[in-house]
């Protein structure tokens, strides 16, 4: 057995001294760049709520004429709906997974794992096409009930297929933190209550989930979230009347002058940040899985032949489930035509050719972009992550929350944000910042950057600061130990967290969706979101669509083989 | 600093149920290939303060964990107040148990885990709120019901683990290392409570440690295991005293041990100590083939080379001199091996220098052969 790294947290008091003047000048930089494109973007969102049309008066008329508005209203509700049924649905899902690969030991705990991994490889709003020619009206699922059993269901219906859709994607992310939350749960806690006469359900009900319930929450409140902010699902599903297609129609239909769209972004910000501040407040000091130590993860035992049909009948349906999105988006990509019918007419590979050939713009742009705002986003957690563990810099620690503050940021308001922003400075030639392309990195770039910075903070964190102090003891400065020492020890770190930034971004729609100006701009999402929207185009939107999937999960398959790797050459595997 | 158990008067009627013996009867278990206990028999007697004492992987945890129903037996069984209970599970054992992390639910807080097993029981509201503030009471720890656990001291938490073991009455008290996450002076002050608490509630119990000095001072009897067998069971004196082998020797205390082989027959025989060096075996001393001398470094005494020894005494020369406080140890160069000597300190007295030729007296009562 290895032993466990323990994050290296020395007291701060240990520290050098003050901060060098490349240091300040580092962390000048970042706080600049955050505030040009972070800060001063939802600054001006929150600004424009607040003030009357065409002046800087500040005023609340625009919150009222949002709280008197029907259609508003009804949005909001149907956000807040769709969200809330999105975490009971992905719960239903997660619970029994995440409780069979713990406390059993079940064969199928592997596929499990995977199956955990496959949903978050596909954009939602791609699934959601391929889920409506499985489940919807005339989709397969009913054309065959209909046909054998004489009805339909109504999987796809208006909200229903928002809610269908996202808690199909996103369940893993409860089964991930729960999973993790139970393993990590002490043995001798269970035993002690057995010990005292507790067994079966209640065990479950008094010990077992309270202790697993922080891990519950974090995935629950990550889902809802998630839900909450996304505006290419509904968008693609048809659904309008949710918040984020409202802000999003208001703005491109109506124009960024119109207030409204601000409104509703604070609204949505305001959702995000109390969603998240709920699920920080519910897990503070509660945090207690691992706590104390000593008996180790929770005690696995065999499983009956009832329970093991059932096990198995559980995970073959919800594997069905999963792997739904991914079949039908093949079988689409493949289709001539696929229309009232369980399955394609005839197939064919010349939705492929258009992808690569006339369309090959969108994939092009997609690797340019992602790589660009994978590197910014390395660059900026590498120097974050040093600028807050290893100087004592006044204010470092504001760095770090103003880089995760952007995880409460939906896509549409900072791509809201930015097309306000943006629009209004030009270059000489009088073309605006916001018709850039470089500006959808930007927001790409801020969008994924709490993602690399954690993976820095993580890589850094590992790393004794006695390797440091004996190249400066050997007479290094303070920038060549980050080059000849930090960064290489760094390096599988920072590359995971390059991959992670250079996956999502690549996928990613809901800011791009504002900030796209022409096709030749336009990254693979938009690429996809536009053949969509014909039926013609839902061929070569599903080749598009493959193409994404293959990206991301190549990405992340290598990330994981890298973490793996660097973890093992450092000693640290188990 | 709360009021240890010792001085705080009983509020309430001491929880208490008549204590049962527990019987072990050729118990074996493995794990894989790995045999972890051996032919395992061990009776302990009502109302016993039990030890079992060993280095780590000895097994004594994993027959602890087997009286509490964690582990199943390959073969073999416990008995519990003449009950068989080998192929109940955990929860219908009655028997309670410390866990060496006290596996307090940080979900809830210290009242609430002292009553979780009451409720377990059915019992009624009343009677749990009752035994809950007896149970604290013994412990010492009344006041502190509504906090949680994660707001006490190392010593507290330990105590709630007692408390809340001891709450539902249980048959027999297992206690797993319940001192080894205390500092050095708690777990000293811990130890008597867990002594006196015991001997008040009249309860049989099981203390697992691998350090003697906690089995010798709150134990009555111990089970000294090593490689999954029980090598010998006996008071802490009789272990100290006649030990039953080899392992047992060094491992409770220090001890000498020489190599050597028996010469000569009946009265006449010589221990041929490695290294060249003689010493004649008092007659009835028992002396088996291959025995090796063992003897405790403070049962022998040091003089001057040529002085006037006992009747047994060996030629050596001092090598090494430790001061320990209230005595002085020697190492003794002794044929080709190194012996241990404690001498009593006493102040202004002189003391042997390194390399002094000295010769070792043996008292014949101090010899054993293992």
């Amino acid at each position: 057995m290895t032993a466990i790294p323990t994050p290296a947290a020395p007291p701060r008091t240990r520290r050098r001294l003050s901060a060098t003047p490349g240091q300040i000048a580092l962390a000048l930089a970042i706080a600049a760049f955050l505030a040009m494109f972070l800060v001063l973007p939802v600054a001006t969102v929150i600004y424009v709520a607040f003030t009357e049309k065409g002046t800087s008066t500040f005023t609340l008329v625009n919150f009222y004429d949002f709280v008197r508005s029907e259609l508003f209203m009804r949005s909001l509700w149907n956000s807040f709906y769709v969200s809330a049924m999105s975490v009971v649905w992905a719960s239903v899902f997660a619970l029994p997974l995440a409780y069979l690969t713990t406390r059993f030991a079940f064969r199928g705990a592997a596929v499990v794992q995977t199956l955990g991994f496959l949903p978050l490889i596909m954009p939602p709003f791609v699934g959601a096409v391929a889920m409506q020619l499985f489940f919807g009206r005339n989709g397969s699922v009913n054309l065959l009930l209909d046909e054998y059993l004489g009805f339909k269901i109504d999987f796809m219906e208006g909200l229903n297929g928002v809610i269908f859709v996202q808690s199909v994607h996103y369940f893993p992310f409860i089964l991930i933190n729960l999973s993790a939350a139970l393993r990590n749960i002490d043995r001798a806690m269970e035993e002690a209550a057995q010990n005292l006469g507790c067994s079966g359900f209640r065990l479950f009900r008094r010990i077992v989930f309270p202790l697993a319930m922080p891990g519950y929450l974090a995935g629950a409140s990550l889902v809802f979230v998630k839900v909450f902010d996304d505006l290419a699902t509904p968008l693609l599903l048809n659904v309008k009347d949710m918040l984020a297609p409202q802000a999003y129609l208001r703005v491109t239909s109506i124009g960024i002058a119109d207030p409204m769209g601000y409104v509703i972004s604070v609204v949505l910000i305001v959702a995000s940040v109390i969603a998240m501040w709920l699920s920080a407040r519910a897990l503070k000091g509660r945090d207690y899985a691992t706590t104390q130590r000593g008996g180790g993860g929770l005690a696995q035992r065999r499983m009956t032949t009832g329970e093991a049909i059932f096990g198995y009948g559980i995970v073959i349906l919800i594997l069905a489930l999963v792997l739904a999105p991914h079949l039908g988006l093949l079988l689409l990509s493949f289709a001539t035509i696929w229309s009232f019918s369980p399955l394609p007419d005839a197939y064919t590979v010349a939705h492929y050719g258009r992808v690569f050939g006339e369309s090959s713009v969108y994939i092009k742009n997609t690797l340019i972009y992602a790589t660009i705002a994978g590197g910014i986003d390395v660059v900026l957690g590498v120097a974050i992550a040093y600028l807050v563990l290893r100087t004592k810099l006044v204010g470092r620690e504001w760095l770090d929350w103003m880089a995760t503050a952007a995880l409460a940021i939906p896509g549409v308001v900072l791509g809201i944000g930015y097309l306000r922003t943006f629009y209004g400075i030009t270059l000489p030639d009088g073309t605006p910042l916001a018709a850039l392309w470089i500006t959808i990195v930007m927001a790409l770039a801020i969008r994924r950057l709490p993602y690399a910075l954690r993976a820095c903070y993580a890589a850094l964190q590992q790393i004794s600061v006695s390797l440091e102090e004996a190249a400066e003891n050997l007479g290094a400065t303070k920038s060549r130990t980050v080059r000849r020492v930090v960064v290489p020890l760094m390096a599988g770190g920072i590359l995971a967290g390059f991959v992670t930034s250079f996956s999502t971004a690549a996928v990613e729609l809901s800011a791009t969706l504002m900030l796209v100006q022409s096709n030749s701009d336009a990254p693979l999402a938009y690429g996809l979101y536009v053949f969509m929207q014909s039926a013609a185009g839902r061929g070569p939107g599903a080749a598009l669509g493959v193409v994404a999937v293959l990206l991301v999960a190549a990405c992340t398959f290598l990330s994981q083989y890298i973490i793996e790797r660097s973890q093992k050459a450092k000693g640290m595997g188990h | 600093m709360n009021a240890t158990m010792m001085t705080r008067p009983d509020p309430v009627p001491a929880l208490s149920t008549p204590a049962v013996a527990v019987e072990i009867e050729g118990v074996n278990l493995s794990y894989g290939d790995h045999h972890v206990l051996k032919n395992v028999d061990l009776a302990i007697r009502p109302g016993e303060f039990f030890a079992f004492l060993g280095p780590s992987g000895c097994g004594k945890t994993t027959l602890l964990r087997l009286i509490a129903g964690f582990n199943q037996a390959d073969s073999g069984r416990v008995t519990i107040g003449g009950k068989d209970i080998s192929s109940l599970p955990p929860w219908k054992r009655d028997v309670g148990m410390v866990f060496q992390s006290y596996a307090l639910w940080p979900h809830m807080t210290v009242r609430r885990n002292v009553a979780f097993g009451l409720e377990e029981r059915g019992v009624k509201r009343a009677e749990i709120e009752r035994r809950v503030e007896v149970a604290l009471g013994l412990v010492g720890l009344a006041h502190l019901g509504e906090r949680r656990p994660s707001q006490l001291s190392g010593g507290q938490q330990q105590r709630v683990a007692v408390a809340r073991t001891v709450a539902v009455e249980p048959k027999v008290l297992l206690l797993d290392e319940p001192l080894s996450n205390l500092d050095a002076k708690m777990r000293v002050q811990v130890r008597r409570e867990l002594r006196d608490l015991q001997q008040r509630l009249g309860l049989t119990t099981i203390f697992v440690t691998h350090d003697q000095e906690e089995a010798n001072t709150i134990c009555d009897r111990i089970a000294v295991m090593n490689d999954g067998i029980i090598q010998q069971v006996g008071t802490p004196m009789e272990l100290y005293e006649r030990p039953a082998n080899l392992f047992v020797a060094s491992f409770l205390g220090t001890a000498n041990i020489l190599a050597g082989r028996l010469e000569g027959a009946g009265d006449q025989r010589v221990f041929a100590i490695e290294g060249g060096l003689r010493l004649p075996v008092p007659a009835g001393a028992s002396v088996r083939e291959g025995a090796k001398l063992v003897f405790r470094p403070q049962h022998a005494g040091l003089t001057a080379a040529g002085g006037t020894g006992g009747e047994l005494s060996l030629p050596g020369l001092v090598v090494h001199r430790e001061f320990l406080g209230a005595s002085v140890r020697y190492g003794v160069a002794v044929g080709g091996t190194e012996v241990s000597v404690d001498l009593p300190f006493h102040s202004g007295e002189g003391l042997f220098e390194v390399g002094a030729e000295v010769a070792i007296t043996l008292p014949r009562t101090a010899l054993s052969w293992l």
